[in-house]
């Protein structure tokens, strides 16, 4: 019950802070100088014709006013149409998901399979070389700056060592050997699901090198902070008690105490997902990946301000909605973590 | 005040106890902290790595071999030329020296950084302690804003800002410190709820000082440990961000010369000429890491009890 309750103050907490945000979207549009209309014309427009849009957009109604129909626009899921492709906003975000969606999940696995066994082996060894080469190794991903660590392993593996494909998400030719179904966007998913192992293999030779990219600064910081949790609750009674009981050293790190470091490098791993959220715009520049970041990346730069405002929105929405899920996941599995 | 100074002595009783066994004898104060930094090789890496950037920034025109084309002057007949005697670094589409260009993209970074964390903390600093002491309704207040903030993932609502306000470093600094002051609020009004419990706030309170000179006298001095730490990090990050920034066309405008922008400007030659891009980006991630690894042996100092 105390459970449910916690689960609906803080959706509701969520809710607000959306709420919020809404504001500070709709006021970045405002705040500016430059016109929207005069934007949404181009250059060449003639003042007349701005007015006659100002009006259109209703620019020239009362903020409070114009802030309502935004936001009634937006529960109807109406971000406003791309001033670039004069598509829906929506559209043009939820078409380019599954892209962005699967480099960030199998840079979210390698990240959680490389940090957290590195964090635990490096607590186990503490102060010995390896330590010092784990700890070393991950201030090093969280020190580099990830779209030049893209152009490095492109440079080494890409055309030095040409192992893995430079850039973009499968090769041209892969059209007309073996052609990828659309079903759930997420290629390697689908070319799973209708056994196309020729694209499958490809899909998942293109994923390597950007997931890597993505994955370099969340592996440190889950190292960093499952080692610092891990050599914690290594000191902790019930670990001496294990010992002295006799059980096995395996047993007691792995089954014991991993079970209790785990959960604060559970909020570790939500912000940095989150974070990853804009780190993939970049590594999309760098591969040519065709996801959300490189719409992002070219509607920032062409003041396309709808665009903007969406994907602004629609980044922090994302955000909210992964702290919430990893708040309420903790709440669960950590009896500890007081519902207050 | 000399009450409250008496008090205040006795919180330097509760600074914890030295678990790095002295060799010999007993180390305090400054002794200490000069034997950590000697311990640390790596200290004494950031330590000079930073200075040198520093000296770079001011001193670009002096130190760069050929500052005319720091600044951007093109020099048609040597376009992309591998690095070379002349040009230890090559040199890039345009003809000019990589080198000149790296000292000259230190300006940007350094100063930016400092600039964005400086604000950053100005505002911050103070609506923090102003929370944690007061609390109540100026408290919530306080918080429901920087909470709102700190739920943007803080590059995106940067580039937004920026991309809206149009391209340019200043644009960059002012939206890098929208989006980084809340953390600093944050951070002091946590400890200055656990100071104000103290025995010698509570004290001065007594004797009547004021609530502006406790903040300033008392509270603030005992939250600067975290603060210091915490800065030192971000200049780090915020390197990471202007630089990032500056990458996407949304900080740094040529001919200015900037770490991230000469990475982007690299990319298109990175067949012909890997030196373009690929030093830009050593000499961010040595910056990065000099200033991480800063803030770590300053924790280390300031909080041997975390000693990891």
């Amino acid at each position: 019950m105390k459970k449910l309750e916690y689960t609906l103050r803080r959706l509701f907490l969520s809710i607000l802070v959306l709420l919020g945000m809404t504001i500070i979207t709709f006021s970045l549009t405002r705040v500016v100088p430059s016109n929207p209309a005069a934007l949404y014309l181009g250059t060449r427009a003639r003042p007349e014709q701005i007015e006659a849009m100002t009006e259109k957009l209703g620019l020239n109604d009362p903020l409070p006013q114009q802030y309502i129909r935004y936001l009634g626009n937006l529960l109807s899921g109406d971000l406003g149409d791309s001033l670039a492709t004069k598509r829906p906003v929506v559209t043009e975000i939820v078409s380019r998901l599954p892209a962005t969606g699967e480099l960030l999940i199998v840079a979210l696995i390698i990240a959680i399979g490389i940090g957290i066994p590195l964090g635990v082996f490096s607590a186990q060894l503490h102060g010995k070389p390896a330590d010092i080469f784990v700890r070393a190794f991950s201030i090093i991903g969280v020190s580099v700056p990830q779209f030049w660590l893209g152009l490095l392993l492109q440079l080494i593996f890409g055309l030095a060592l040409e192992w893995f494909p430079l850039a973009s998400r499968v090769d041209s030719t892969l059209r007309f050997t073996s052609p990828i179904q659309d079903i759930t966007g997420f290629f390697i998913v689908d070319t799973l699901l209708t056994g196309n192992w020729i694209a499958f293999q490809d899909v998942a030779w293109h994923l390597i090198l950007p997931a890597i990219t993505l994955a370099a600064y969340p592996i440190g910081l889950i190292a960093r902070m499952t080692r610092a949790t891990m050599l914690e609750v290594m000191q902790q009674n019930y670990i001496r008690t294990a010992e002295a009981y006799g059980l096995s050293y395996r047993l007691i790190v792995y089954v014991y105490a991993l079970k209790n470091a785990i959960i604060p490098t559970l909020t570790v791993i939500g912000l940095t997902f989150a974070y990853s959220l804009t780190g993939a715009f970049y590594v999309e520049i760098i591969f040519n990946w065709p996801g959300l970041g490189l719409f992002t990346a070219r509607s920032f730069l062409n003041l396309d301000f709808p665009a903007i405002m969406g994907v602004t929105l629609f980044g922090a929405f994302g955000y909210i909605i992964i702290n919430l899920l990893i708040d309420l996941l903790q709440a669960y599995i950590d009896p500890r973590v007081s519902l207050e | 005040m000399s009450i409250s100074k008496l008090f205040l002595g006795k919180q330097s009783e509760k600074l914890p106890d030295n678990p790095i066994p002295p060799p010999s004898g007993e180390r305090t104060g400054w002794q200490h902290t000069l034997y950590v930094i000697r311990r640390d090789v790596l200290a004494i890496f950031s330590v000079g790595w930073i200075l040198l950037m520093i000296l770079c920034a001011l001193l670009a025109p002096v130190i760069a071999p050929y500052p005319d084309q720091g600044r951007g002057r093109n020099d048609a007949d040597n376009r992309l030329l591998p690095p070379s005697a002349n040009n230890v670094m090559g040199t890039d589409e345009l003809g000019r020296d990589v080198l000149s260009r790296l000292i000259f993209g230190a300006q940007p970074a350094m100063v930016a950084s400092l600039i964005v964390v400086s604000v950053a903390m100005l505002i911050g600093v103070p609506l923090g302690a102003i929370a944690g002491y007061y609390g109540g309704w100026v408290d919530e207040l306080i918080m429901r804003i920087t909470d709102l903030f700190l739920a943007f993932p803080s590059l995106l609502l940067a580039m937004a800002i920026v991309s809206i306000a149009g391209p340019s470093l200043i644009n960059a600094v002012m939206a890098l410190v929208v989006s980084w002051w809340p953390w600093y609020t944050r951070l002091v009004r946590s400890t200055t709820r656990s100071l104000k419990e103290e025995y010698f706030i509570e004290a001065a309170r007594a004797i009547g000082v004021s609530d502006v000179i406790i903040i300033s006298r008392h509270i603030l001095p005992n939250t600067i440990t975290p603060i210091i730490v915490q800065a030192t990090i971000d200049i780090g990050t915020v390197i990471l961000a202007t630089t990032s920034l500056a990458f996407l066309g949304l900080g740094t405008q040529p001919p200015n010369a900037d770490w991230g922008l000469m990475i982007d400007q690299g990319r298109q030659f990175l067949r012909q000429a890997w030196w373009y891009s690929l030093y830009p980006g050593v000499a961010i991630f040595l910056t990065v890491l000099a200033f991480n690894l800063l803030g770590d042996t300053l924790r280390d100092i300031f909080d041997p009890r975390q000693y990891r």
